[in-house]
């Protein structure tokens, strides 16, 4: 599958890389829906030995591919906040020199990164590759309340219910873009929504 | 001279209002009759007497009035003043200036007396008396930061320097041009600034922080920026703008006059002696187009500066929609005469509108 070229936008917004090997005695990988292309991609037998491979599916189906490159580890999680757990559990034991690749939607590997930067381990330890949904993590800056996965512009908060707009304003801290009410300045006139990049 | 304190509103009823003296002292941000971005920083030393340059953190009318209006903005959101955990020390560091600042620079209004670490703070116009031990948080009601930013007029960006670079990592934040804190802290200087159109590409970001990473302590400096507010609001945060946003459709040519503000920053950048952070007091200030235009200097020169700025400033500045109505206001108050340079009202020698 080709990968989406982003837009040149504003500097807050993260820039995703390509996944590439590294060396080192341990590596952790999430993947999540698409991303399994990726892993796909730079597997190697040598480095799959070493690696705990933590697969977050979304509706794709890359299980047998993924489990076929026998990882040290391998586990599959229904959803994000369902693998939070583990991967917290794993990044409690990383040493230094333990290698991280994430691999899916911005929202997952920005939440994901910030586990990794939270037991100080360096961002140089840290790549990215953007595969699948061009999704956002959108915060509403009204309420506050996070809306996964949007598609569109403008969408509904689904924590309170405004329109909002979708900013490419992006804070790393909360991994999510920002969101704003689209009718402010006239109430009730609610553009259409269109996909995000359209 | 003693200040008289107005007991005046920032929302709903809106009884802000600027007497003769604090419109002649005004930082009008126009030093000429265009405006594009630039890197307009120069040393905060004092300035002419009476003017908004000639204290370090300036006291004026608004004082009383501005610090509840604070008080209901961090009762009802919190979220606008944080502290990430590294940056306690900067928020004593920057209470130490500010005591210091004021208990020198207005002595009838605030005292501070040290002995050791056992500090009196005195606030007039606020009637706080209030002994604490420095550096010992159990001793104050409040962090240190949200403490004397509770009693300091103007929003508050801590930013801690580390790797050549600014991250703003504490803030106190209610009368802000439509940022958020809760959603920039954390971020780095290129990152915050994101959002402002044509300076990334005019290299202003990379210049503005190279000089902001090396003010020394001791050696402040200081630059204004200004946008367009309808009503004399403080709190235009986008927290609150699906409420304040329709009021800038409110604006009509009977009520124009009054109604729309020129809302100027003054923002001033200090060094911090025990963190090394790097403070940044972002002071607003807020006028009717009625009373600018009592400056016939004034007067002609907005209205050159509105009707040139380029679509991208006034869209990002929020009053692209507005511009049309501004400009035939303005427009009586522009004669054609030329404008003296510099910011200053220079009333005694412009010359009345002649129109
Ligand atoms: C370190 C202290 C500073 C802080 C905390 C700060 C913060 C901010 C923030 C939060 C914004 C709003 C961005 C948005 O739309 O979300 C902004 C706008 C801006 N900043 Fe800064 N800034 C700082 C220093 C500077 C300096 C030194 C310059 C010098 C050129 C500068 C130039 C600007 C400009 C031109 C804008 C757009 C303002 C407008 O058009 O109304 N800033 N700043």
């Amino acid at each position: 599958m080709s990968k989406f070229e982003f837009p040149k936008s504003i500097a807050s917004r993260p820039v995703w890389g390509t996944l590439e090997v590294r060396p080192g005695e341990h590596h952790l990988m999430i993947a999540e829906a698409e991303g399994a292309e990726a892993v796909l991609d730079i597997a190697t037998p040598d480095l799959m030995a070493k690696t705990h491979l933590i697969y977050i599916p979304k509706g794709a189906d890359f299980t047998t591919k993924l489990q076929a490159l026998n990882p040290a580890q391998f586990y599959e999680g229904p959803s994000y906040e369902a693998a939070l757990h583990r991967i917290r559990r794993v990044l409690e034991d990383a040493h230094m020199g333990l290698q991280v690749y994430l691999t899916g939607t911005e929202g997952m590997m920005g939440q994901a990164m910030n586990e990794v930067m939270a037991v100080g381990l360096p961002h140089t330890a840290i790549q990215t590759e953007h595969r699948g949904s061009v999704a956002r993590r959108m915060q509403c800056v009204h309420c506050k309340g996070i809306t996964e996965d949007v598609e569109v512009d403008p969408f509904v908060c689904v924590h309170c219910g405004l329109n909002l707009f979708v900013r490419d304003h992006y804070s790393r801290r909360l991994a999510a873009y920002q969101g704003v009410r689209v009718d402010a300045e006239d109430h009730g006139n609610v553009p259409k929504p269109k996909g995000i990049y359209e | 001279m003693t200040i008289q304190f107005n007991d005046e509103s920032f929302r709903d009823d809106y009884t802000f209002h600027n007497s003769d003296w604090a419109i002649k002292r005004f930082p009008f941000p126009f030093h000429e009759d265009s405006y594009m971005y630039s890197v307009n920083m120069e040393q905060h030393r004092g300035g002419p007497e009476g003017s908004v340059y000639e204290m370090r953190f300036d006291v004026d009318e608004h004082y009383v009035s501005e610090m509840k209006d604070r008080a209901i903005v961090l009762d009802q959101d919190p979220l606008r003043c944080q502290s990430l955990p590294h940056m306690t020390l900067a928020g004593w560091d920057l209470l130490e200036l500010i005591m210091v600042s004021k208990s020198e620079d207005y002595p009838d209004l605030f005292e501070l007396h040290r002995n050791g670490n056992q500090w009196r703070w005195i606030n007039k116009p606020l009637g706080i008396d209030h002994s604490f031990t420095f550096m010992d948080e159990t001793t104050l009601p409040y962090g240190p930061m949200e403490y004397i930013t509770r009693q300091a007029q103007g929003d508050f960006a801590v930013l801690d320097q580390r790797d050549e670079m600014l991250w703003m990592d504490a803030g106190m934040v209610t009368t802000q041009a439509d940022w958020s804190l809760d959603f920039d802290i954390g971020m780095n200087f290129f990152e915050w600034h994101a959002p402002v159109p044509k300076a990334h590409e005019m290299g202003i970001f990379q210049r503005a922080l190279k000089f902001l990473l090396n003010i020394q302590q001791g050696a402040p400096a200081r630059r204004l920026n200004w946008t367009m507010t309808v009503n004399p609001l403080l709190d235009t945060s986008p927290e609150n703008y699906h409420k304040w946003g329709i009021q800038k459709t409110t604006l009509t040519p009977e009520n124009i006059a009054h109604k729309q503000h020129l809302r100027v920053e003054l923002q001033t950048f200090f060094r911090l002696p025990r963190s090394n952070a790097l403070v940044f007091p972002i002071r607003c200030y807020l006028c009717s187009f009625q009373d600018l235009m009592t400056v016939p200097k004034w007067g002609r020169r907005l209205h050159r500066v509105v009707r040139d700025l380029p679509v991208e400033l006034a869209t990002y500045k929020g009053f692209i929609d507005n511009r049309p109505m501004m400009l035939d206001y303005l427009s009586q108050f522009d004669d054609g005469l030329p404008t003296s340079p510099g910011i200053w009202p220079d009333l005694e020698t412009e010359p009345p509108l002649t129109k």
